[in-house]
């Protein structure tokens, strides 16, 4: 909570300090001509002529209640504005999220158990060439093959299936190979314990051994790993979203900062910042599940 | 065959180091070179020439206004490179002496730096940063402090935590005992221990931070036009992408080249130092 609060005053400090007059900015955004009047009108009705921390109480008074203000452009409260944008995202998150872990963590054992096989060999290279693709140049090659050279899928995602299918791909294959390279080493890891050793003297099944001991034991280490790529997800949809045209939060922001849509970028950074952070909180939970060793704290 | 020789693994990891070593200096001097190796102005645009495909006097072809992309590619690494360096190394100061601070002095420096980090990491790095360079406006120095805004983190961590367990240590009470101060022990015997550590992670993040920088670009809040880089040249010219493909794919390919070759150089550090990297 602290750290919400000390986030959220650094943004706006940030704001305060950042160069554009939001009230010059709305008014070309409503087409209104400035005149001098207009515009210290303007800057009253918006509270911009008062002191900075007076605003920022105000602000933060009214975040804690769920309104995080209207935005510049058009009037709307931002809180509605993000919500409606957060269910794109979170569709768009889970999938790639799914795709990823569907990939990755079949292709992380099969190549821990035949480490340093020719198909281990593959593996790893690709998700090497995988690891250095930043997702907007994944984005870019995409629609070049399959959109313009394949002509196989729309290059504007709508909100089908379809359109669905790019903005996925792209977010996704960054994480699945960063996931397939951290869990084979999980994985590995686990499987040069002694415990894997004993086992395996005792005549114990290798099937039995890597399903039942190996991967309950590296679940959580999988598990920080993937609530770590969460941060990983939403920053790269920001740049997914705004190539695609898909409606979510990152698409949200952008069009915002061209704006000078302060409230919205505000609004955006506490937004992300509590699903971080709940997300992070649920990890713990889970913990506590996978392993009873983890006390309550 | 197994090897036994205690002295094998590291001469192989020695081996992987020196060819990353030696690519990565290599990129290093083309982009110090770039402006006396290209082949044209990376600036001037020719009506003539638009979109015109690779020939003689243009290796990668031109773009949308004409300009040579060979030449912007190479301008471009200077950037990057140059952007991702020295975004790493003022990290990596700043980092390490606050974590230092922190470790060493503990109490109420140490809880306000250490507070201030955890805010920076309630935040994806990138969201932070994209959410900072769309507040300060584009412009190379302001997407460099987006990313280090968070970025300094890292290093204050790793540097806090190794501080507190190196205090401890007999050599450190006798530097204590025969007189010595704070910031001069920290300099003289506590930094020389963990640099190998703090370095490793520094290598390991040059890939990321580039990565960074050019996302940044690519949205157009980082580096601006008409000034060359990588992430900034793949946005403007993939609309162009079915007239002019090269103007698209050739800064793509320098990007996934620099960022692997500087992936391979961190992985190959951390295994030559056998130091565990922080992910």
């Amino acid at each position: 909570m602290i750290i919400v609060i000390g986030l959220s005053f650094l943004t706006y400090l940030l704001m305060y300090i950042s160069p554009g007059d939001p009230a010059l900015k709305k008014l070309n955004a409503q087409g209104i001509t400035v005149s001098e009047e207009t515009l210290a009108e303007a800057r009253h009705d918006m509270g911009l002529d008062k002191p900075f921390l007076v605003r920022y109480g105000q602000w933060l008074a009214g975040a804690l209640h769920g309104d995080l203000g209207n935005s510049y452009k058009d009037g709307l409260p931002v809180a509605q504005k993000l919500v409606h944008a957060l269910r794109y995202t979170l569709i768009l998150s889970s999938a790639s999220l799914a795709l990823a872990l569907i990939v990755a963590v079949p292709l992380a054992v099969l190549t821990a158990v035949r480490k340093n096989g020719v198909f281990d060999y593959i593996v790893r290279f690709l998700s090497f060439i995988g690891n250095s693709m930043p997702n907007f140049l994944i984005s870019v090659l995409l629609m070049y093959f399959l959109c313009v050279k394949l002509k196989l899928l729309p290059v504007i995602a709508d909100e089908s299936v379809r359109g669905l299918i790019l903005p996925c791909l792209a977010l996704s294959i960054p994480i699945c190979a960063q996931f397939i390279r951290q869990f084979r080493a999980e994985i590995l890891e686990q499987l040069g314990r002694e415990y894997v050793a004993g086992a395996v003297s005792r005549g114990v099944k290798p099937s039995v051994i890597l399903f039942k001991n190996v991967l309950h034991n590296a679940a959580i280490p999988i598990l920080t790993i993937i609530a770590l790529s969460v941060g990983t997800l939403l920053g790269g949809s920001v740049v997914v979203e705004t190539i695609f045209r898909w409606q979510g939060l990152g698409k949200l922001v952008m069009d915002a900062i061209t704006a000078r849509d302060y409230p919205v970028i505000q609004g955006f950074v506490i937004f992300t910042s509590c699903v971080y952070v709940l997300i992070n909180l649920l990890t713990d939970l889970c913990y506590r599940r996978l392993d009873p060793r983890i006390e309550e704290v | 065959m197994k090897n036994t020789s205690p002295l094998a693994p590291r001469r192989k990891s020695r081996t992987a180091l020196t060819v990353f070593l030696v690519l990565a200096a290599a990129l290093v001097i083309i982009s110090i070179l770039a402006p006396f190796i290209a082949p044209n102005d990376p600036n001037a645009t020719s009506a003539a020439n638009i979109n015109a495909a690779p020939d003689g006097d243009y290796p990668l072809g031109t773009d949308r206004y004409g300009r040579c992309v060979f030449s912007r590619v190479l301008m471009g690494a200077q950037t990057s490179i140059f952007s991702a360096v020295i975004l790493v190394a003022a990290t990596f100061v700043v980092g390490t002496a606050l974590g230092m601070i922190a470790g060493w002095y503990g109490g109420r420096i140490d809880s306000i730096i250490m507070r201030l980090a955890d805010i920076m990491l309630a935040f994806p790095q990138m969201v932070l940063a994209i959410a900072v360079a769309g507040i300060l406006g584009g412009g190379m120095v302001n997407a460099m402090l987006s990313m280090g805004i968070s970025g300094w983190t890292l290093y204050a961590r790793l540097a806090r935590a190794q501080v507190i367990s190196l205090k401890k240590e007999a050599f450190i009470s006798a530097a204590r005992l025969s007189g010595c101060s704070g910031p001069k022990i920290m300099l003289k015997y506590l930094l020389p221990c963990m640099l190998g550590a703090l370095i490793v992670n520094a290598a390991t993040r040059l890939g990321t931070m580039m990565i960074g920088i050019a996302g940044l670009s690519f949205l157009g809040i980082g580096v601006t036009e008409p000034h060359a880089e990588w992430g900034s040249m793949i946005n403007q010219s993939r609309a162009y992408m079915q007239l002019a493909p090269w103007a698209t794919l050739a800064p793509a390919g320098a990007t996934v080249l620099t960022v692997m070759i500087f992936n391979c150089l961190g992985d190959a550090l951390r295994d030559y130092l056998d130091v565990e990297a922080v992910k």
